[in-house]
């Protein structure tokens, strides 16, 4: 008894040492998260509760807020531009990313070249993207309507018919789909040689390979590459904001790019109703959440994580 | 027996858990509520300011939203340093509002913010910042000077809360060749007679293989919403700024007439697709290539005209509405100081020195100068002071500059001399946008005039009775 009691003692005392050691180097993330992070989600948690424009003192409203959002249209308006555009995005998003992924990873030594071009306009500013956006899909003289006119097609007019604004700026999240290539050439890099020999001797030709050993084999970075950009597509700003509300369209605006944060960003940072901002963000923080959720239950049926024990 | 005993010492366990939790959650909801802590109304901001204190020694007069830019805005600003003795930190770039509400909440805000003359009634509402009539007796501040539209835009019940300067007003722009095409005159294009600005559109379009290759009109809306309606003899708002009249028929009857004009052309997304893709600033402008007709612009862009193209063929106006009466719709800048400005003495002196008559007069001889340097013209400056206005035209505007220039700086005076502008109010931002969203509703195709003004009318309308009645609470 006694010497057992001293052998778990041992690591009891290094694991004590080890876990103190540990804290101590993640403490300044743990404190950068608690100050920046934590509390000021518990403290918009508060505001969503007030009545606050900054200036004045905030006075409690207890849930007016969030009765007010039930009425207002806006936030429906909001809300339903918001889900179509994440509707069109993500999936639009995952699959090109997927098939450059897989293009580059035929590319041999070139990949890492290609790897780079890739990911370099993933560095430019999304303010950028978003005055780019203007100007490549300009109904009248863009690059992109010029394209679609060398091959016989009349472009929409992108940047300002209702029907098109949301085609346009998933279209223009393209720009920075190199992030998530790297990340899928990254997981194809990891699937074993030998299952595709092992298909290849079974008659599996490209697609079937493709289909029944790549994707599941990738399964779990798909997954993560579509959470995030599923997370990002609902809080969609920058883009939409500096190409339809910001210096380049100070007075002009469309309501079809009218997304959530944009709203949520109005009502805080331009029209002052700091508790009624908190409220709506935190109905943005609910579904992502739900969604999130729904997607973590729906990966268990669809993700493969090697190592994984069912 | 044996049942309770297990429960007996987990109750100490429990309370110790929960001790500490419920003392960090009475932390929380005390620093929550203790954390937004406001200023305002109730700290009786104003009352005890003396204006006339002298600067602090070795002090620094923090400044937000304004910079020197170019020789209008160096000149007076070294002026005033040297006139204070003090030295003045700019924090440039426009100012943020809420930048500037969240350094004020937090007990730290600048000593002078220069803001868009809009942005003053939601300041002075939210008591952001002073009333400024003791700063104006204190260094003898001529407000007679001012424009008085500028000046009653700066003026929230009853109250002065900023100093006005500059002066932003519309003329007409046309391009002469274009109209002499089409046998028109500017008159045709001024606004003075709608049927005639359709018919001027129509005939100055023009459309190369399906595509928009010359803008007849460019209505400018939304932007310009408020300046065609006056033409009808409508505000957008009543002149104590408390009740919206988006969904008068004078106002509908404008925006309906402003939309025509972009439908006689295809409908506005081809204008602004076409109008996005020009070269604003630049010698391939849309008046130096022939891509529009007419439109009504700030003045500044007759500058920017005389530098780019100054052999461009154009002709100038002053923007005139049905009713054959010059409007312009006037926007410009004002000198505000926050409440708990460390040196509100100083603030006050700096403005006054920034706006005052000879400020002006020696900033403008130097642009004068440096334009006859380049041997360009130089057109004026509207200051928002009506006596240096008078003085820069009457000294250094030349007698008689060359065609086109001189229609250009006409009307520019002109449209000076008939400025309106929206009262200040403490809804500034949301009437806005309900005004704006409205008419952008009707260029998108989403709305009808009269259904999108109506919309407008009770989004506007709600949000200025909520601001005004928090204002009246506190009176």
């Amino acid at each position: 008894m006694g010497r057992t009691a001293v052998t778990t003692a041992r690591p009891s005392a290094r694991a004590r040492r080890e876990r103190t050691a540990g804290l101590a180097f993640i403490s300044p993330w743990i404190l950068g998260f608690l100050v920046f992070t934590a509390w000021p989600i518990f403290y918009s948690g508060y505001l969503s509760l007030t009545d606050y424009d900054v200036l004045t003192d905030p006075s409690f409203v207890g849930l007016d807020n969030y009765e007010r959002m039930v009425d207002d249209p806006q936030v429906r308006l909001a809300l339903w531009n918001t889900l179509q555009y994440t509707l069109l995005q993500v999936p639009l998003y995952v699959l090109v990313a997927l098939a450059l992924a897989l293009l580059l990873h035929q590319a041999g030594r070139a990949s890492g070249f290609f790897r780079t071009a890739f990911f370099i306009p993933k560095m430019t500013p999304p303010v950028a993207v978003g005055v780019l956006l203007l100007l490549l899909f300009n109904g009248e003289y863009g690059l992109v309507n010029e394209a679609l006119g060398t091959i016989g097609i009349d472009g929409p007019s992108w940047t300002t018919d209702p029907d098109w604004i949301k085609p346009g700026l998933a279209l223009v999240s393209l720009w920075s789909v190199g992030a998530a290539v790297v990340i899928l050439l990254a997981a194809l890099q990891d699937v074993p040689v030998e299952l595709y020999d092992a298909a290849r001797v079974d008659g599996a030709g490209w697609w079937r390979r493709t289909r029944t050993v790549t994707i599941p084999m990738i399964s779990g970075a798909l997954f993560f590459v579509t959470v995030v950009n599923t997370i990002a597509a609902f809080q969609m700003f920058t883009e939409a904001y500096s190409a339809y509300f910001g210096a380049g369209n100070s007075t002009y605006s469309n309501d079809a790019a009218l997304f959530y944060v944009i709203y949520l960003f109005r009502e805080g940072f331009a029209e002052l109703h700091m508790g009624y901002a908190s409220a709506l963000a935190w109905l943005l923080f609910a579904v992502i959440m739900v969604v999130t959720a729904v997607q973590l239950l729906v990966s268990r049926r669809l993700v493969y994580y090697e190592g994984e024990q069912r | 027996m044996s049942a309770p005993r297990p429960h007996r010492p987990r109750r100490p366990h429990r309370s110790r858990a929960v001790g500490p939790f419920a003392a960090a959650a009475l932390l929380v909801v005390l620093g929550t509520t203790g954390c937004a802590t406001g200023i305002g109304a109730d700290d009786g901001a104003g009352a005890d300011v003396d204006f006339g204190a002298s600067p602090s020694p070795g002090g620094t007069l923090q400044v937000m939203g304004f910079g020197t830019g170019d020789e209008i805005g160096e000149v007076r600003h070294d002026r005033a340093t040297e006139a204070l003795g003090t030295e003045v930190k700019l924090s440039e770039g426009a100012l943020d509002p809420q930048a500037f509400l969240s350094a004020a909440a937090a007990g730290n805000p600048p000593d002078l913010v220069y803001a868009e003359r809009d942005q003053i009634g939601t300041f002075a509402s939210r008591g952001a910042i002073l009333p400024l009539s003791a700063c104006v007796d204190e260094q003898g501040i001529d407000t007679d000077a001012f424009v008085d539209p500028a000046l009653a835009e700066v003026t929230f019940g009853d109250e002065l809360y900023g100093i006005p300067e500059f002066n932003m007003v519309q003329i007409t722009m046309a391009s002469a060749d274009l109209l002499a095409d089409e046998g028109l005159s500017l008159a045709d294009v001024d606004g003075s007679d709608p049927d005639a600005v359709l018919a001027a559109t129509e005939a100055m379009t023009r459309r190369d293989g399906g595509k928009l290759s010359v803008i007849g009109v460019d209505s400018k809306l939304p932007e310009f919403l408020p300046l065609w309606a006056k033409g009808r003899g409508a505000d957008l708002l009543s002149d104590d700024g408390r009740t919206a009249q988006l969904d008068d028929s004078a106002v509908v009857e404008a925006l309906e007439q402003a939309v025509a004009v972009y439908d006689a052309q295809g409908g506005f997304p081809d204008v602004k697709t076409y109008r996005d893709s020009a070269d604003f600033f630049g010698a391939g402008n849309q008046f130096a290539t022939g891509q529009l007709g007419a439109m009504a612009m700030e003045q500044w862009y007759v500058n920017v005209l005389n530098e780019s193209s100054p052999d461009a063929p154009l002709a100038f106006g002053p923007v005139k509405g049905p009713d054959g009466d010059v409007h312009a719709f006037a926007t410009g800048s004002a000198w505000a100081i926050p409440v708990g400005a460390a040196d509100p003495a100083a603030a006050c002196a700096y403005a006054a020195r920034m706006t005052e008559t000879e400020a002006w007069a020696e900033a403008a001889q130097v642009r004068a100068d440096a334009r006859a340097a380049d041997g360009l013209v130089f057109t004026g400056v509207l200051t928002g002071n009506e006596e240096a206005d008078a003085q820069i035209r009457d000294t250094l505007v030349p007698a008689d500059p060359p065609a086109p220039w001189d229609d250009a700086i006409d009307a520019m005076y002109a449209a000076n001399d008939h400025t309106f502008t929206l009262p200040a109010n403490p809804a500034g931002a949301e009437f806005e946008t309900a005004w704006q969203d409205g008419v952008n509703r009707v260029l998108n195709g989403q709305q009808e005039p009269a259904a999108a003004m109506a919309q407008a009318q009770e989004e506007a309308q709600s949000a200025l009775d909520e601001a005004w009645a928090t204002w009246d609470e506190q009176q």
